[in-house]
This record gives structure tokens, C-alpha cells and sequence, in this order.
């Protein structure tokens, strides 16, 4: 992927991206006790493609996020990602599946006793095998990318939230992960960190073909990056279509209840 | 009662052998119930009731029997079953390991404090469970029970007389033959009473300055 052809920052651009069904779930259910959170659900992301997860909280949206880094399993159905199963699939398979996806959490998740540098570069070591000198020549690129070039030596607990999440993003990219599974990223930043973090998904959403799966509160950064927008409501995909119809012209009165609420 | 430099004098030598053994034992028992402890808290992790179930009992055990009931086991016993070990040995692996049914907790507490997204972060990077632990669950765990496990130290240095009853001539053995043949008692119980404050708070600087160390 390349990072060096920046668009216009108000325009969407028309790149071809890659093309193909890159997610499925299929029939997935996920309950917690008695709970039912994800009923039978079924649905697909196609390569490339920026998805935005959307509804009120407990309707499921993060717990798809987290079945497909394998964080939770489903008690039922079948998940695949770029054609191969993630579950059910023996824990070798998982772990080659698993390469094909990153993810930033809400709370940025960054090993507190490694350095900047050393929380982007561990991965690629030791789970891709790449050189420490290869590691961090492109953990630079990507720091260069996010804006925080001069912290590399730093800790997490000397950066702001901002920086921290912006590193966690660099550090899921140093995996060159196919998918992105951006959790809420910018729900436990102050409000004034919030457009560093979001210009920086904003340019990685139009400068490569990575797949993003996102659940945000940001509806105008929805908007901006999404080409398909899934509203949920207890577990099930109750409207689907892309942002300018979703947010404009809502079919379903709990979507338009939602919207109401939040924007 | 009378002070007598002479009989402080006297003992003096002895009180080097006593403290030097008593450093040794606590260097090495130190060390012995760090490492074993650790062993013991990631064995309970094991996912498996074979392997949980033996090492909660037999540590259980250790940790709610008096130390001196251990330490007779360990010296008088094992040699029965044709274990003989010098009394030094004997008291430093017995020390050691009764503490290490403590330290065990403590590791346990200081792994479970890992917040659980430090797991998840690692999953997400896929790296290996060994490396999980490695980089990412144990440095911030140690880290984080660092004045626990020195606590323990400090505990260990006031039990190490206890090794006097195998016939360890640790400080307080030394400081007991030297009364028992000069029946002058307060000299020698005094030079030792003042050798372990001087050891406790000498070892309770050093922990202050590695706990500094660790948290930057």
C-alpha cells in the first residue's frame, strides 16, 4: 500500500480499490448468559471497502469487532475472512487468519513498558520475522504518517491520549493487516484530540486500499470515510446503504430516532 | 548489669561468620522464592486441573505449616530417604521455599492486575503466547509487585534465625555459642539486634531505589 499519494482532503476519490467479498458472517450468534447479543446475524464487508457500525450501545456493533480479532467466539456460525474460515478453525489457522486483521481499541491498548518505537516494531518481529532494522525503518514511515516522529524513544504514559491512540494505529498497520477494526477510537480522548485522530483515519482511509470496520459515535467522520453505513439495533443489521442515504433520508424509525439522538 | 567493650571485642568475630551466613541465606532464599514463586503462579495458570490441583496443594501445604516444622522435615527427615544435605543447604532451600508458597500470591495478584487490554492487544498483534508473557504480562507485573516481594525479603531476614535449630550458625546461633561459653548474653544480642535493623533498612533503601528504577 502506499502512503505517499495524498488526495485533495474534501474530495473522495474514485481509486479502484481491491474488489471481493473480503468478511462474512454467517448465521453468527453471540449470547452472554442469557443475553443474546448477536441473533443469527448475517453479513459480508468487500474488500477495501470503509464500513461504519453504528446504533445504540449493547446493540452488538463491538461485539463483531471483537469476534473477528477472535477477542470473543461466537456460540454459533461461521466467520471467514479473505476466503478462509476464522471460526470454526484449529488454532494454527486462526493464528494465519488472524495476520489479515488489526485492530485499535477504544483505551489504545499500548505495552506500557516498551517504548514508541519497540510497541510498533515487536509484531513485526516477532510474528512476521522482519529485521529489527526493516521493523523500524518502516515503523518511522508509519510514525512519520501519524505525526509523532520526534516520540519514538517515549513511553505511552509521557504522550497525550491523542499520540497514544495515533501510535496504536501506527502499530496496527506495521502488521499490514488486510482489515482495520477501529473500536470507538476516539471515545476515552479529550474533545480537543479527538481531529488529530481522525485526520490521521481519514488520510489512511483515502491513501489505501486497507478494509476498515469501525464503530464510532462520530457521525460526521462516518460520513466522511464510510461507503457503507449498518445500523444495529439488539444484534441485527436493521438498515444498511451508503452514509448520504442512512443519515439523510433514514427508512427505519429506530435509525432515525438514533440519529436524532446523537447528532 | 554492665556493658563490656571487651565482650563486644570478643564477639566480634564470630558475628562476622553469623552475618555472613545470614546474608547468604537471605541472598539465596531471596532468590529461591522469586523464582520458584513465579514458577508456582504460572503453573496455576495452566488450564489444566493435573497440574493446578498438585501445585495447590502442595503449596497450600507449605504455606500453612509452621517453617520449623519444614526445616525439621528437611533435615532430619530426608535423610531417611537418602537425601542428606548440609544443615546451610537444608535451611536456605527451606526458606526459600516456604516463602515461595507467598511470593506465588504475590505474582498471582501482580499478573491479574495486567489490564486484560494489554492481552487483547497482544492477541490482535497475534504474538505468540510465549512472547505474551515475556514482553508484555510479566515486565508489567514484576514490575508492579516489586515492594511486595521486598516486604517478603525483609520478612525472610527476621526469620532466618529460625535456621538455628538445624544448627545453621547463622547470627543468632553465633550470638548464643558465644553467650552459652562466655555467659555474656547482652553484648552479642545487642551487637545482632542492631545488625538487623542495619540489614532491614539498608535492603529497604535498596528496594526504594529499585521500585524508582522501574516506575519512570
Amino acid at each position: 500500500m502506499s502512503t505517499d499519494t495524498h488526495a485533495p482532503f474534501d474530495e473522495k476519490p474514485e481509486t479502484p480499490r481491491a474488489s471481493g467479498e473480503l468478511i462474512r458472517l454467517e448465521r453468527v450468534t453471540k449470547r452472554f448468559g442469557d443475553h443474546t447479543v448477536l441473533d443469527n446475524l448475517d453479513f459480508s464487508v468487500d474488500a477495501g471497502k470503509h464500513v461504519t457500525l453504528i446504533g445504540p450501545s449493547g446493540s452488538g456493533k463491538t461485539t463483531i469487532l471483537r469476534l473477528l480479532m477472535t477477542l470473543l467466539k461466537p456460540d454459533e456460525g461461521v466467520i471467514t475472512v479473505d476466503g478462509q474460515q476464522l471460526f470454526p478453525a484449529p488454532e494454527k489457522q486462526v493464528r494465519e487468519v488472524r495476520k489479515k486483521i488489526g485492530m485499535v481499541f477504544q483505551q489504545f491498548n499500548l505495552f506500557p513498558n516498551m517504548t514508541v518505537l519497540r510497541n510498533i516494531t515487536e509484531a513485526p518481529v516477532t510474528v512476521l520475522g522482519m529485521s529489527k532494522d526493516a521493523a523500524e525503518e518502516r515503523a518511522r514511515e508509519l510514525l512519520e504518517m501519524v505525526g509523532l516522529t520526534d516520540h519514538l524513544d517515549k513511553h505511552p504514559a509521557q504522550l497525550s491520549g491523542g499520540q497514544q491512540q495515533r501510535v496504536a494505529i501506527a502499530r496496527a498497520l506495521a502488521m499490514q493487516p488486510k482489515v482495520l477494526l477501529l473500536d470507538e477510537v476516539t471515545s476515552a480522548l479529550d474533545p480537543e484530540l479527538v481531529a488529530g485522530v481522525l485526520d490521521v483515519l481519514r488520510d489512511i482511509a483515502r491513501s489505501t486500499d486497507i478494509t476498515m470496520l469501525c464503530v464510532t459515535h462520530e457521525m460526521n467522520f462516518a460520513r466522511d470515510i464510510s461507503d457503507q453505513v449498518l445500523m444495529f439495533d439488539s444484534g441485527r443489521v436493521i438498515e444498511a446503504g451508503p452514509p448520504e442515504k442512512i443519515f439523510s433520508e433514514p427508512e427505519h424509525d429506530r435509525t432515525r430516532e438514533f440519529l436524532s439522538a446523537v447528532l | 548489669m554492665n556493658w563490656d567493650w571487651g565482650a563486644v571485642a570478643d564477639f566480634m568475630p564470630h558475628f562476622w561468620d553469623g552475618l555472613l551466613v545470614t546474608l547468604q541465606v537471605l541472598a539465596i532464599g531471596s532468590v529461591i522464592s522469586f523464582v520458584l514463586g513465579l514458577v508456582w503462579a504460572l503453573l496455576m495458570r495452566v488450564p489444566s486441573r493435573w497440574v493446578t490441583w498438585p501445585v495447590g496443594t502442595v503449596t497450600e501445604f507449605v504455606r500453612n505449616t509452621p517453617l520449623l516444622v519444614q526445616l525439621f522435615f528437611l533435615f532430619y527427615v530426608m535423610p531417611e530417604w537418602g537425601l542428606t544435605l548440609s544443615a546451610l543447604t537444608t535451611g536456605v532451600i527451606g526458606i526459600g521455599l516456604h516463602y515461595s508458597t507467598y511470593t506465588m500470591q504475590v505474582y498471582r495478584a501482580g499478573i491479574e492486575a495486567v489490564p486484560v487490554g494489554q492481552w487483547e492487544a497482544a492477541t490482535a498483534l497475534n504474538l505468540p503466547m510465549r512472547r505474551t508473557w515475556t514482553a508484555v504480562i510479566l515486565p508489567q507485573a514484576v514490575r508492579r509487585v516489586v515492594p511486595a516481594l521486598g516486604n517478603y525479603v525483609i520478612a525472610m531476614l527476621k526469620d532466618t534465625p529460625i535456621l538455628m535449630a538445624i544448627t545453621v550458625l547463622e547470627m543468632l546461633g553465633e550470638a548464643q555459642l558465644f553467650a552459652r561459653e562466655t555467659f555474656q548474653f547482652t553484648e552479642p544480642l545487642t551487637v545482632i539486634g542492631v545488625a538487623f535493623i542495619v540489614i532491614s533498612y539498608l535492603a529497604s533503601l535498596a528496594l526504594r531505589a529499585l521500585e524508582r528504577r522501574l516506575v519512570h
